[in-house]
């Protein structure tokens, strides 16, 4: 089996690892290729195991990275946010996972509110914009992507965007678009409606969605849809136009990505976000990880790999095809987006969700 | 122990001592693969009546329920038509290259569920909805139907429709009023497995832009977390199940066929005249459609996708571990249908009849409700096993258990219980019987459940996303990851090989479903 730390061992152990890679962090560039902190020794040769529902590619650059400076090997346990954090309810306090790295903040806020998780140490979560993080400190920021409209071209006359993603109600894109609400990503923007314009507006605008658009199961299918002409616009996290651009090749792409205005409940910022858990093994380790995620280092990983996310740490800079993140708007706030379980039950009543 | 000792006739002990055990064991094997319909009820009854009504009461409801059953009907339906008159074609007709067909028909089985369902999807995008959900679980579903009819025509005595031809019946009469009649158990199987399977299915119906009750489940899931309101819903899907259950016992009542000679003899094959264009054109199409559109669409990604690259080492690692892990469930689960089916249909009284049914319920739950209740069984139960290679084993064996008890039922029915009567009458006792004459006899049956599991198995993405070792890759989950970071190209390699691997299990299938080629002419 593998090796386990004693809880008073650990918490002690957690301060000083997360000072260390924190100072990795804030020393920028010249991190990369330094020694391994030097409260991490102790942890060296430990092995944690991270369930993780983000892109695996970047995830296994990013572990591997992480145990070539600290010598804390990482077990990845990847797959759907959704099924895993399912998992996790299920194993209980028997969980073998010792941090949980998901795509967005409802995943996690589920877990904290059934008491699964332990606070983030406090540098690492100083580390990230306090907005980027959980306001109980139980989760910490990792990486943004924003929402945008994804609208077809060359097929014709190509499609001018809307003004706002609550025209997407109106009836001129009746039979013209495309959704995918039962994408996690999705239920954020819904959460935005409601913040913006209250739930009855909300529900008018579920409505006029229900009657416009055509219903995909996947921000994939969506943007092969769109890629397609067989919808002439959707809206998608930005990311997704990217790596299909990467797959299909700049000549085979008929789609350009736009950005709603600065304000708009559609340019909603994102963010996804990691946590240790109450019951893991290996808290210190744990918290090393969590450190790391949040570290210089680890966001130039996230920064330069093909999943074309946002790093959150300020000094590291995203792909340059990206616009400037702040030029969208503000990091959607994690409390409003809560559990999820407003924005489903409002997709359920209009008719878009089961 | 005790030593066997040759008596004239089994004394009442141990005959008392060989059924104790079989009725225990049959008990014990369903009560762990029905494990699943357990944790449904325990997670629903968390639900307080407020959520109960809200979730139950919303008009939407209404329409999911009719998409469920009005696509379980319509597919149901089609895959015992061609089913079956594939199997007519291929068993009792003169048609050229029966041998042939009887493959091609079967190998639309060796494409997984989520290639099929993309492949559809990003080649034609106008297949979506009722009909396209008709379509593509048509073609991916007949051969459940077509491959223990075929068994069954074949395997039966085509003494009867001899006698029927002899007395001036037609040949469509005979066909409708003997050799329908002969299949009948096997059709009941194959429709009972197509129908259940459909209750269940996510992936596919998801792809299709199609809801049913099990789309809803998955989103309760996906997007509340909500494990009691899944399983409420879950629930309607189980009242569906026992109702489909209830209809092929009713349906089979009077249909229980068995071999009254130890030799099968087989008919003359039925010269199909001007009627072999078309059938050859219906079949052609049938295998086209069936295996052409995942065939093409894997052929396009492996060349035009940009992501495609030479496979990496770990294409080596996940092969071995998905035949690894789908040869362990397939023998289990044969293993364990073994007893079960013996059970169910040498005992043949009412209780013994439930137990093999109340099986057949898991089929029909949505495999991310399955793989949760293994998940929360193991961890709880068998903690020192979770997340190793025993439990996915054991994932697999509780999903896919009803196609094992399918197969060795359908073995079963094919030995003249004469055979065992005699067997017995000669002195040897019960297990005895068992073992050297009723095991040997069903082999060949074994066989096919081995294959049937094995091909499914290796397939299988929810659970093996769920109970997997840490760290393990098989074909499945690779595919899963490149797919959803939108990398066709280096997806698609996983696809084939997945196909690729299932040819060697369809062609044992078909042959040990049919026996060996030549054995009937």
């Amino acid at each position: 089996m593998l090796g386990t730390v004693r809880p008073l061992a650990g918490l002690s152990l957690v301060a000083a690892c997360a000072v260390a890679l924190t100072a990795c962090g804030s020393s920028g560039g010249s991190a990369d290729g330094s020694p391994a902190p030097s409260g991490s020794a102790a942890l060296a040769g430990q092995t944690i195991t991270v369930y993780s529902g983000q892109h695996e590619q970047t995830v296994k650059a990013l572990t591997e990275d992480f145990t070539k400076r600290t010598g804390i090997k990482v077990e990845l346990r990847s797959g759907d946010e959704a099924e895993l954090a399912n998992q996790i309810l299920q194993e209980g306090a028997a969980s073998p996972a010792d941090v949980f790295y998901a795509e967005n903040p409802p995943a996690l806020t589920v877990l904290g509110d059934k008491g699964l998780l332990a606070p983030a140490a406090a540098d690492t979560l100083k580390s990230v914009p306090t907005a980027d993080s959980s306001a109980k400190g139980d989760w910490v920021g990792i990486s943004a992507r924003t929402s945008a409209f994804l609208a077809a071209t060359g097929k014709g006359a190509d499609t001018a965007p809307p003004a706002s993603v609550l025209d997407l109600a109106k009836p001129e894109w009746k039979g013209r678009l495309g959704i995918a609400p039962g994408e996690t990503d999705f239920a954020p923007v819904v959460t935005q409606v409601v913040k913006a314009k209250g739930e009855d507006a909300a529900k008018q605008w579920l409505k006029g969605l229900k009657d416009n658009a055509k219903v995909y199961d996947s921000n994939e299918d969506l943007s092969t849809a769109i890629n397609s002409g067989e919808v002439e616009g959707g809206v998608i996290d930005h990311y997704y136009f990217y790596r299909m651009r990467d797959e299909k090749g700049a000549a085979a792409t008929h789609a350009t990505l736009h950005y709603f205005p600065k304000g708009d409940p559609g340019a909603l910022v994102d963010v996804s976000g990691a946590a240790v858990l109450k019951n893991g093994k290996h808290q210190a380790a744990a918290q090393a990880f969590l450190g790391y995620l949040a570290s210089a280092p680890a966001q130039t990983v996230i920064a330069g790999s093909e999943s074309y996310e946002y790093p959150l740490v300020a000094d590291v800079k995203g792909k340059p095809e990206l616009p400037a993140l702040d030029g969208i708007g503000a990091v959607a706030d994690p409390a409003q987006l809560g559990d999820g379980k407003q924005a489903l039950s409002l997709l359920q009543d209009a008719g878009l969700l089961q | 122990m005790t030593f066997p000792v040759r008596a004239h006739g089994p004394s009442p002990l141990r005959r008392w001592r060989a059924a104790g055990l079989l009725a225990p064991v049959a008990v014990a094997v369903v009560a762990v693969v029905a494990s699943p319909l357990g944790f449904v009820v325990a997670e629903a009854a968390q639900a307080g009546w407020d959520q109960t009504r809200r979730l139950l009461g919303r008009p939407l409801i209404a329409t999911l329920l009719w998409h469920t059953v009005s696509l379980a009907a319509a597919v149901t339906l089609a895959t015992a038509v061609l089913g079956f008159g594939a199997a007519y074609l291929v068993e009792r007709t003169a048609l050229p290259g029966r041998r042939a067909w009887t493959v091609a028909l079967a190998l639309p089985l060796a494409v997984p569920e989520f290639v099929r369902g993309y492949s559809w999807v990003s080649l034609f995008r106008s297949v979506h909805g009722y009909w396209g959900a008709v379509l593509v679980m048509t073609c991916s579903l007949y051969p459940l139907v077509f491959l223990p009819v075929a068994a069954a025509l074949r395997g039966g005595d085509a003494a009867a429709e001899e006698v029927s031809r002899s007395l001036g019946r037609g040949r469509l009469a005979t066909l409708w009023r003997v050799t329908l009649p002969l299949t009948r158990p096997a059709l009941a199987g194959g429709v009972l497995l197509v129908s259940l399977y459909l209750l269940g299915e996510y992936g596919a119906f998801a792809m299709l832009r199609y809801t049913t009750f099990a789309t809803a489940v998955f989103t309760q899931y996906k997007l509340g977390f909500d494990a009691a309101s899944a399983s409420l819903l879950t629930l309607v899907l189980v009242a569906l199940a026992l109702l489909l259950v209830g209809l092929d016992a009713w349906a089979g009542r009077h249909a229980r066929v068995t071999r009254h000679g130890a030799v099968a003899r087989s008919a003359p094959p039925v010269r199909l005249g001007r009627w072999t264009v078309p059938a050859l054109a219906g079949l052609t199409t049938l295998v086209g459609v069936s295996l052409g559109v995942p065939v093409y669409a894997l052929g396009y990604w492996l060349i035009k996708g940009s992501s495609t690259t030479l496979p990496s080492a770990s294409v080596l690692g996940a092969t071995l571990a998905t035949l690894g892990y789908a040869l362990g469930a397939a023998l289990v689960a044969t293993a364990a249908a073994v007893p079960v089916a013996l059970y169910a249909w040498r005992r043949g009284t009412r209780p013994a009849r439930a137990v093999e049914r109340v099986a057949y319920l898991t089929r029909a739950l949505p495999g991310i409700a399955v793989a949760l209740s293994v998940v929360h069984f193991s961890v709880r139960y068998a903690r020192p096993l979770y997340q190793q290679p025993p439990m996915l084993v054991a994932g697999y064996v509780v999903l896919f258990f009803p196609l094992a008890l399918t197969a060795v039922r359908a073995a079963l029915a094919q030995v003249p219980p004469g055979v065992e009567e005699a067997a017995r009458s000669l002195g040897t006792r019960p297990l005895a019987v068992l073992g050297r004459v009723t095991l040997p006899l069903v082999l060949p049956g074994l066989g096919a459940a081995v294959a049937m599991v094995g091909l499914t198995a290796s397939t299988e993405l929810t659970a093996t996303l769920l109970l997997r070792p840490t760290g393990t890759q098989t074909l499945a989950t690779q595919f899963w990851v490149y797919t959803s970071g939108l990398a066709y190209g280096a997806a698609a390699p996983y696809a084939a090989l997945m196909v690729a691997l299932s040819v060697p299990s369809v062609l044992l299938l078909t042959r040990r479903t049919l026996g060996r080629p030549g054995k009937n002419s």
